[in-house]
């Protein structure tokens, strides 16, 4: 396999395919970690893609290469990982089990990690539904509890077949969970049987359900003292784009005070931008939250804003 | 017994058909999930639900319809089900064995077929899962 010396944005090992995750290496150290969620690249160049990385670069530790999201197809996955892995910027690899059955999904995760893809995040995913071509056939092979564990399998050196290999990549395995979509008192159980499948961190569903987060982050954190979790905080421009996840976004409930309290705001943005902020530092003060993980619709500057209020200062670029 | 095989299927449909929609997957798993079908979930979920269910409960695909999993749940609690089963519901379910679809699953649970799992699927005990996930 693979046995080349890392590149700047690898870890420092000898070059070997199982060297580890340096998102697991950072959420090993005391220190706040933060991830983005990558646009989707609908099409272009690498250098386009490349402009966007170096801009993220002094402030993530790690961006999510999305699967398709809202089942709309777009550049791939994996080879998103690669670029981003390429360009410096640590990858987390998303893959969700509508569209690839149980082949197509321990092929993902190894065509990733020969390139040195560490981060293996395994979703449900949207249905098709979601997405602008509703007739597409779902697959749903496996699900994502079962997905995690095929990627610890392949993490231990064999496929779930059975057939096995020499080199296993040290993978860092991540799984999601909403803590505001029903049945809310099984949400945090569900953690734990994906924990003893092998996941160990966790990326949490866009809540505007404070109370909700609160009592699902703490009985995750009695079960689970040291899981990494990350809240997903995102930045919108107004009301209007609350409206729209609110009616559109499976799984996503947007209370109607806090829309009100946006569009009646003499200024919406700044409102909506102060919602943010808020829900980023009410998330950060819980225990087990290790870090925020942003989805930026607003491509406006106010991520980097959101990041110095909430007391975060840019790596100088080259050290990360 | 080959000649009783379609019998049985048969049989087993036609029962659990009307029942509880059964999709004849071959390997049934109701006991431990409240007597409800995840095979009625439209995305064959096994493991619990996904992160699309509604504010209502109801599912992410079909709105008129009741999260499956949130069925499961209270059920599992509401129905007068032995303790054993109710502890069996987060159980970490294997991948479908998609050979078994259409066969009995009551055929399948006398001759075990029905636990065999892919070679590479290794589940150690839950107290072993539970040490390592703490490490
Ligand atoms: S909402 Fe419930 S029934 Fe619908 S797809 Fe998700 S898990 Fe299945």
């Amino acid at each position: 396999m693979d046995r080349r010396k890392p590149r700047a944005g690898e870890s420092a090992s000898e070059g070997v395919s199982n060297f580890p995750s340096r998102l697991a290496e950072r959420f090993s150290t005391s220190e706040r970690v933060f991830t983005i969620e990558f646009p989707s690249i609908d099409g272009g160049h690498l250098s386009d893609l490349k402009s966007r990385v170096d801009d993220l670069l002094p402030w993530f530790d790690a961006a999510n290469a999305t699967d398709s999201p809202a089942a709309h197809a777009h550049a791939s996955n994996v080879a998103i990982a690669i670029a981003l892995q390429q360009f410096g910027l640590e990858p987390i690899l998303q893959v969700v089990c509508r569209d690839k059955n149980r082949i197509a999904i321990q092929s993902d995760i190894m065509g990733a990690a020969l390139h040195g893809v560490r981060n293996i995040e395994l979703l449900t995913g949207d249905d098709v539904i979601a997405g602008d071509e509703p007739e597409a056939r779902r697959v749903f092979d496996v699900d994502s509890a079962q997905a995690i564990k095929i990627a610890a399998t392949l993490k231990e050196g064999r496929y779930l077949s059975g057939r096995k290999f020499s080199d296993a990549p040290d993978l860092f395995i991540g799984a999601v969970e909403n803590a505001a979509a029903p049945p809310l008192e099984y949400r945090a159980e569900r953690v734990s049987k994906k924990v003893s499948a092998g996941a160990r961190f966790f990326q949490l569903q866009i809540c505007f359900h404070g109370d909700r987060l609160e009592k699902f982050v703490s009985a995750v954190n009695s079960n689970h003292p040291t899981l990494p979790l990350l809240p997903t905080v995102v930045l919108v421009k107004g009301a209007r784009a609350l409206k729209f996840m609110n009616e559109n976004v499976a799984g996503i409930d947007i209370p109607a005070e806090i829309i009100a309290q946006v569009e009646r705001s003499s200024d919406p943005k700044e409102a909506a931008y102060q919602l943010a902020r808020a829900q980023a530092e009410h998330a950060l003060s819980l225990p087990g939250v290790r870090g925020i993980h942003f989805t930026d619709f607003c491509h406006d500057g106010s991520l980097v804003r959101l990041m110095r209020d909430i007391g975060v200062t840019p790596r100088s670029a080259g050290k990360n | 017994m080959p000649k009783l095989l379609p019998i049985v299927e048969f049989l087993e449909h036609g029962i659990k058909k009307p029942i509880w929609d059964c999709h004849m997957c071959g390997q049934c798993v109701l006991h431990s999930t409240g007597m409800t079908c995840p095979m009625t979930c439209p995305k064959t979920l096994r493991n619990g639900p996904c992160g699309g269910v509604r504010e209502n409960g109801h599912c992410e695909v079909k709105p008129e319809m009741r999260c499956v999993w949130v069925k499961a749940y209270e059920r599992k609690e509401s129905l007068p089900l032995p303790q054993s089963w109710r502890d069996h519901y987060n159980d970490l379910r294997p991948p479908v064995n998609n050979q078994l679809k259409g066969t009995s699953s009551w055929i399948n649970l006398i001759t075990k077929r029905d636990q065999v799992t892919p070679a590479g699927w290794i589940v150690e005990s839950p107290v072993q899962e539970n040490l390592r996930a703490k490490e």
